[in-house]
């Protein structure tokens, strides 16, 4: 399962990252958004919960991830595969 | 050498939020430069401060970063200087790794980074007494241990800590050890995961999580990220802001402008009429006059966007407006310097510098000049009193007021269309991602937000004033020389160079319907937009400040198809060298002012010509 498929309300944790699998050219290649994913905190076993979404096709989403809150659109959440809690 | 590089010199290096800047601000206090490092737009800043020893240090506030990686040209900045690699800047001798210390995790896995770099290096836990609020407990000698690096607590808004962490630098500094080998290398991805775990390692064993979290962030962000509550509460402020800078700055300009033209009587008093009078009254005090007039806009956009950065607003606003700007590929953070652009273009490219990637930031500063400026307001209403009829149409719209609007639209629009074409065009770039974070907010302090609004004002007269002052002067000396012969028939400005480029640019610009004298006009006018009104004045002999009559003899004089072409001109046209000023001052270069004025005039031209040649066809 991917960040980008959940909603408001849902939390879980980080299983890993796929670069590859998320759509569309990227400025910055897969390896690079790898990188920025896992120095913003977006680690093997972190925690989350979505807080927030944008207006507009629910997008950006903003979620608690372990002690601190980071923001993303939902193009770059794809990359990231989760786990959500049951 | 000037005397703030004597001594240690210390690196101030950390994530963004950390509050590095009011730990400088606490250091150094007023005794501080800013400048730009050479070669890119990234600003140093460097001030110095004396250890309870007596020791002088120099300390650079480096721009925050979450890795050594570098992202950005800021980030570029940090990571060049801390390695010691930044040609023309001798390398800091001690770090200091400044840490939120109620947000230690992404710090910790930094500072194992520059450990690697191999210079004496100190973290600070900053913002101590709210993690003490909060209940963080942090074993400060267990982390230190840990690290193998100092570990200090200060407060920066406080004051406290401060001598405990200069007397580690000096301890650091005296120890005379050389800069072990840099290990440093750009890590992978393996490496980053790896750092990461003994990060998270160490902070589970040191640091005990809060015993009362802070819950206000929570709390406001449910209504500040709240997508419709949020975004009207956004709005809310961007209004207020703008009505601040467009109408409480008013005044003051206004007192600004009359001060000067006082002044320029004053002389014209005491000096003899001739040109060291026109020199002095309408060249320097005029060209001073029209860089002091900007400041107090400067000054409210800048204290308000300084005001909601430190309160951490700033990344909720990039949030809320991340979609609507993503339709021209810009980021949320392009939203703040676009708005501004209405007040006025200069501090809205000067504000542009909050926008990260260096292409965005550029399409940002490239297309700020076609949103609809205050200046263009004058010449829109002098020509839309004299050309379209003041009556109804579809029974409640008013058609000036419809006119006006079109040229405010379409000044968005295509400021909308540019920016999308520049980045598909120029740059072949899909989006850059969206990634940040949304720090917990922070009452502002007012000491840091005086010194940063009082030294954008600074920067700005220092830099781009001294190039505005001297186009002034420049556009002065084309509009007054040569003099009129004593026998002139026409307005002296006919015999000036403004009046023989005018002429020379009258086959040029019939085309799109302009008479000789509108192109005279234009000349003057590129010291700023408004001024054209004055200058059609002088051109047609008419009092600049009897706009109404002014307006009448431009209604016999000009057919409506010239009339609508030249307001098609103004939307477009890059008539303000103030404006190039300034992009010549944020990106360093005269290249972009170039590509600025190039692509603005053509847009200027074919829209003015399109217009034209419709009216004409239309019988107007």
């Amino acid at each position: 399962m991917r960040l980008s498929d959940l909603g408001k309300g849902d939390c879980g944790h980080i299983r890993g990252l796929t670069p590859e699998g998320h759509d569309g050219p990227d400025e910055i290649g897969h390896a690079e958004l790898e990188r920025r994913l896992l120095e913003m905190g977006f680690v093997e076993g972190a925690r989350f919960q979505i807080l927030h979404e944008g207006l507009v096709g629910r997008d950006p989403i903003a979620l608690k991830l372990d002690d601190m809150r980071v923001a993303l659109r939902r193009r770059e959440a794809g990359a990231i595969l989760v786990e959500r809690d049951s | 050498m000037s005397e703030a590089t004597l001594g240690t010199r210390v690196a101030l290096v950390g994530n963004p939020n950390s509050g590095k800047t009011s730990l400088f601000n606490a250091l150094t206090g007023a005794r501080q430069k800013v400048a730009n490092y050479p070669g890119v737009t990234v600003e140093r800043k460097e001030g110095s401060a004396v250890t309870p020893n007596g020791l002088r240090v120099s300390v650079v506030d480096l721009p925050g970063t979450y890795s050594l990686r570098a992202r950005s040209p800021d980030e570029a900045v940090t990571r060049d200087v801390v390695l010691g690699r930044f040609a023309g800047e001798v390398s800091p001798e001690v770090l200091v790794c400044v840490a939120d210390a109620t947000n230690l995790r992404l710090v910790l896995r930094l500072a194992l980074e520059l450990k690697s770099v191999g210079r004496p290096l100190v973290l600070a836990l900053n913002m101590f007494d709210i993690a003490e609020k909060q209940g963080i407990r942090i074993d400060r000698e267990g982390l230190a241990e840990a690290l193998g690096i100092p570990v200090v607590t200060t407060v920066a808004v406080r004051k406290r800590g401060l001598d405990d962490l200069l007397r580690q630098v000096d301890a650091l500094a005296s120890q005379g050890k050389a800069a072990a080998i840099s290990t440093w290398h750009e890590p992978s991805a393996a490496e980053i995961r790896q750092a990461h775990k003994e990060a998270e390692r160490i902070m589970r064993t040191y640091v005990k999580p809060p015993l009362r979290p802070d819950t206000w962030t929570g709390r406001l962000d449910s209504v500040l990220l709240h997508p419709v509550a949020g975004t009207l509460i956004l709005m809310l402020v961007l209004f207020l802001m703008f009505q601040a800078v467009f109408s409480w700055a008013t005044p003051v300009m206004d007192m600004i402008d009359a001060g000067f033209a006082w002044l320029g009587q004053a002389v014209a008093q005491y000096v003899p009429d001739g040109l060291l009078r026109s020199f002095l009254a309408d060249g320097l005090i005029a060209g001073v006059g029209s860089v002091v007039v900007f400041l107090p806009q400067i000054l409210i956009l800048f204290f308000f966007i300084i005001l909601l950065e430190d309160f951490a607003y700033m990344a909720r606003a990039a949030f809320l407006m991340d979609r609507l700007m993503g339709v021209t590929g810009l980021h949320g953070r392009a939203f703040i310097p676009l708005l501004s652009s209405f007040a006025c273009a200069i501090p809205g490219i000067m504000s542009a510098r909050v926008i990260d990637n260096k292409r965005d930031r550029l399409t940002t500063i490239l297309v700020a000049p076609l949103t609809t400026c205050s200046a263009r307001i004058p010449v829109y209403t002098l020509i839309i009193s004299a050309f379209i009829p003041n009556r109804l149409v579809w029974g409640f719209a008013n058609l000036q007021g419809l006119v006006m609007f079109g040229l405010y639209a379409a000044g968005i629009g295509s400021a909308l269309i540019v920016a999308f074409v520049i980045r598909k065009l120029i740059w072949r770039s899909a989006t850059e991602p969206f990634l940040i974070e949304l720090p917990a907010y922070k009452v502002p302090d007012p000491k840091n937000v005086a010194r940063g609004v009082l030294q954008r004002g600074q920067i700005f007269l220092k830099r781009a004033g001294t190039t505005i002052a001297s186009m002034m002067v420049l556009i002065w000396f084309l509009s007054s020389f040569p003099g009129a012969p004593a026998d002139a028939t026409q307005p002296a400005i006919d015999y000036s160079f403004a009046g023989m480029i005018g002429h020379v640019m009258g086959p040029l610009l019939a085309p799109i319907g302009f008479s000789w004298q509108m192109a005279v006009a234009l000349i003057p006018g590129m010291a700023a937009r408004e001024v054209a009104v004055a200058a059609l004045g002088t051109v047609y002999a008419v009092s600049g400040e009897d706009t109404g009559s002014l307006a009448a003899t431009l209604a016999h004089q000009w057919p409506l198809a010239s009339a609508l072409a030249f307001l098609a001109w103004y939307v477009f046209a890059p008539q303000c060298m103030s404006t190039l000023a300034v992009v010549r001052r944020e990106t360093g270069t005269w290249f972009w002012p170039g590509v600025m004025f190039a692509y603005m005039l053509a847009l200027a031209y074919v829209a003015a010509f399109i217009v034209f040649r419709v009216a004409v066809s239309l019988g107007a």
